[in-house]
């Protein structure tokens, strides 16, 4: 797939030397229904093989990077949570472990178990949402209302602990903003019962199907090599095979125990590397995602109850240094590289984004592929606008 | 045939026309809608919504009737009365009742095969001469998909119309009989196929692929135009339904057909729009190399194999 063929000239008609044909450049958004909100692609095709294809990104940047060195430690938080917005959670605990570990700050332990519950639960939100529109792009229309069913009853739990659905805002730096409300472990308990006791009805639409199988199977394959290549990370690199998950290779949280020999984390992988491959990882970690969520429950339940934050000084100014913090998203690497020179503001907030890396690998994969793939294959590559373009 | 006969007899099938696919697609929204977890249109016509496509119409109407400049303008306006009157003609020449078609032709089966054949063109027309890159790439799906599905559609209606010894399907369903549903079953599995393939609809909607090609020949329709193209899709599927019924499943036959043979006919062709409507809600679409491959390596042999089974019991 990595080789681009040669345009191919199709001979149409009889007589003194047929029709001659033209490559066209086809301009995939930046308004385009498979694109999911502003990423552009130029492809060029003869007939509808792609010839060649270009991601064009920065319809949507915002200068998150600079925003971030005009704002002190609390105010990044907000804005950290949303280039990817599907992730908005684990984008912040990237943000507040880096903070958190320059300050060498002790994280109260019901905190952090807190916080791995609320990262878990944030996973399987994005993933869910995955699930639902992969299927779209392939014109399955009911499976969307499915993931939806089951996104609003975690999104149920989310709100009511933090007050936002999408954006939740619910870390601070030492912690997490506010204690657990009353009962509300077991309304999470019933709530991942009920998504683990309704997957199988997602699952049987989605993998079950033989049309979605002709689709995705052997479609838009990414070698490991590639993988690597390009920086590609998450569940895109696990379905090449690329063995790797920061939850379980640099942990941070309460991953390590989660992680440990007996524990409900595994690392999902296939190697086929092609969509079916991608969703399959997809479905199988919604599935660990929840097993965690449910470890960090029953851990939880055992905690003794206590402070969930540390008091902060009225100005916090974190020492000089620099520090790379690096978490795993639900949509691959997510990392922050914070230099400081013990102001209250950050010298320089450097932020590696998942979907930036994995949206870049397109270029390759795509050339040699019909057009109907192509949606198959961006679908595929789980993306967040915000999250390339930041 | 007096004057009067013949304006009622226009009249009527121009009726069915008008109402019967808005019928369709108020069942589409609602069962759609119920089949995923959903109540669909609610509001418009107090109860359960069943003024939205009135309501849908009405906006359509009101919308401005866009030609993009690049257009070939006349090609352009004319596409959507291209796609849309081959249904009204044929749709005519369904007999609906012992002795009941809007128009008696004595041999109505080639007349509505030919008829049906054409709507394509609409698309093709519309396509083409949108001037937009998403239009070529659907009207030149859609030609792909026209060599699919034709031939394995004109041999599994030939294997019926062998069984029944005539081509006026008034005729058909005077000779169907119950052995039939066995007899005929491989055939009207190609031809229900067929027929979704030439209706464009899901699993092999891929001419209007939205989330691939935005909307395929229909991208740069607004307003009455457009809407025109959704009234054929939709009157495509009352047509190949009632077709359906005809052929396979013995149109107005049934108990007290002497009285009710018209309920029995839209009866079983609603039955087969439902199941339209199914396949729509639970399948993603197919590649277009992916149906070419379905039709020559299946459809066709088994419409081959329908034709030969059919000859041999008519020779029994």
């Amino acid at each position: 797939m990595s080789t681009t063929p040669a345009p191919t000239e199709l001979t149409v008609g009889v007589g003194a030397g047929g029709l001659a044909t033209a490559d066209m450049v086809l301009n995939i958004g930046p308004q385009h229904p498979a694109t999911h909100g502003v990423l552009r692609l130029k492809i060029v095709v003869d007939g509808e093989r792609i010839i060649s294809a270009d991601p064009i990104i920065g319809y949507m940047h915002r200068g998150a990077e600079k925003l971030f060195e005009v704002r002190d430690y609390r105010q990044i938080i907000v804005l950290a949570n949303r280039h990817d917005w599907l992730s908005a959670f684990s984008n912040e605990l990237g943000v507040v472990l880096g903070v958190e570990s320059m300050l060498g700050m002790e994280v109260p332990v019901r905190a952090v178990w807190a916080r791995t519950l609320l990262a878990e639960l944030n996973r399987v939100l994005n993933h869910l949402m995955f699930l639902g529109s992969y299927p779209l792009e392939l014109g399955a229309i009911t499976p969307v209302f499915y993931a939806f069913r089951e996104r609003e009853e975690l999104q149920q739990v989310m709100e009511e602990i933090s007050g936002g659905r999408m954006h939740y805002m619910f870390n601070r730096v030492g912690g997490l903003k506010d204690d657990l409300p009353q009962g509300w472990l077991g309304r999470v308990e019933d709530a991942i019962a009920a998504v683990r006791g309704r997957m199988p009805d997602l699952e049987s639409l989605i993998v079950g199907n033989e049309i979605l199988a002709a689709r995705t199977r052997g479609v838009g394959v990414l070698p490991p090599a590639l993988a690597h290549a390009y920086g590609v990370s998450g569940p895109i690199a696990r379905a090449s095979g690329v063995d790797v998950d920061l939850r379980r290779d640099a942990p941070y949280l309460a991953y390590d125990e989660l992680f440990a020999d007996g524990g409900p984390g595994r690392v999902v992988l296939r190697s086929a590397g092609d969509c079916q491959a991608r969703l399959e990882v997809l479905l199988e970690q919604t599935h660990v995602s929840l097993d965690l969520a449910q470890a960090c429950v029953e851990q939880l339940g055992t905690l003794p109850r206590g402070l969930v934050n540390v008091k902060l000084p009225k100005v916090l100014k974190v020492p000089e240094g620099d520090l790379y913090t690096a978490t795993e998203n639900p949509l691959g690497f997510n990392g922050y590289y914070l230099v400081s020179t013990g102001e209250k503001t950050p010298h320089r907030l450097k932020l590696r984004s998942a979907s930036f890396n994995n949206v870049q690998v397109l270029s390759r994969v795509l050339p040699g592929c019909l057009i109907a793939d192509m949606v198959a294959i961006l679908g595929s590559m789980f993306f967040v606008v915000g999250d390339v373009d930041k | 045939m007096s004057a009067l006969e013949l304006i009622l007899r226009a009249a009527s099938s121009l009726a069915m026309l008008l109402v019967l696919p808005l019928l369709v697609g108020q069942t589409e929204h609602k069962v759609m809608a119920h089949m995923q977890g959903r109540l669909g249109p609610m509001y418009a016509g107090a109860y359960h919504g069943w003024a939205q496509l009135v309501a849908d119409g009405v906006k359509f109407v009101q919308k401005e009737d866009l030609v993009p400049a690049a257009a070939d303008k006349r090609v352009f306006r004319l596409a959507p009365m291209l796609a849309m009157v081959p249904y009204l003609l044929a749709l005519a020449a369904i007999p609906l009742h012992p002795g009941y078609a809007a128009v008696e032709a004595p041999a109505s089966l080639v007349f509505v095969m030919a008829a049906t054949s054409i709507g394509v063109l609409g698309t093709l027309m519309a396509g083409w001469a949108s001037a937009n890159k998403y239009a070529l790439i659907g009207a030149l799906r859609s030609a792909a998909q026209l060599l699919a599905y034709e031939l394995p559609m004109i041999l599994a209606v030939a294997s019926v119309a062998l069984a029944a010894g005539t081509l006026s399907l008034g005729g058909i369903v005077e000779a169907w009989s119950p052995w039939w549903l066995l007899w005929q079953l491989p055939g009207a599995f190609v031809f229900l196929t067929a027929a979704v393939a030439e209706l464009q609809r899901p699993p092999f909607d891929m001419p209007i692929a939205d989330s691939e090609i935005v909307f395929g020949p229909y991208t740069e329709y607004t307003g009455l135009r457009f809407a025109l193209f959704l009234l054929s899709e939709y009157a495509g599927i009352v047509l190949f339904s009632l077709l359906f019924a005809v052929l396979f499943l013995g149109g107005w036959r049934g108990p007290l057909d002497d009285w009710l043979g018209w309920a029995w006919t839209f009866g079983k062709g609603f039955l087969i729009a439902l199941i339209l409507i199914w396949l729509r809600v639970s399948w993603p679409r197919l590649r277009e190399d992916q149906l070419q491959r379905l039709a020559w390596l299946w459809l066709i042999p088994i419409a081959l194999l329908q034709l030969a089974i059919t000859a041999v019991g008519v020779v029994l």
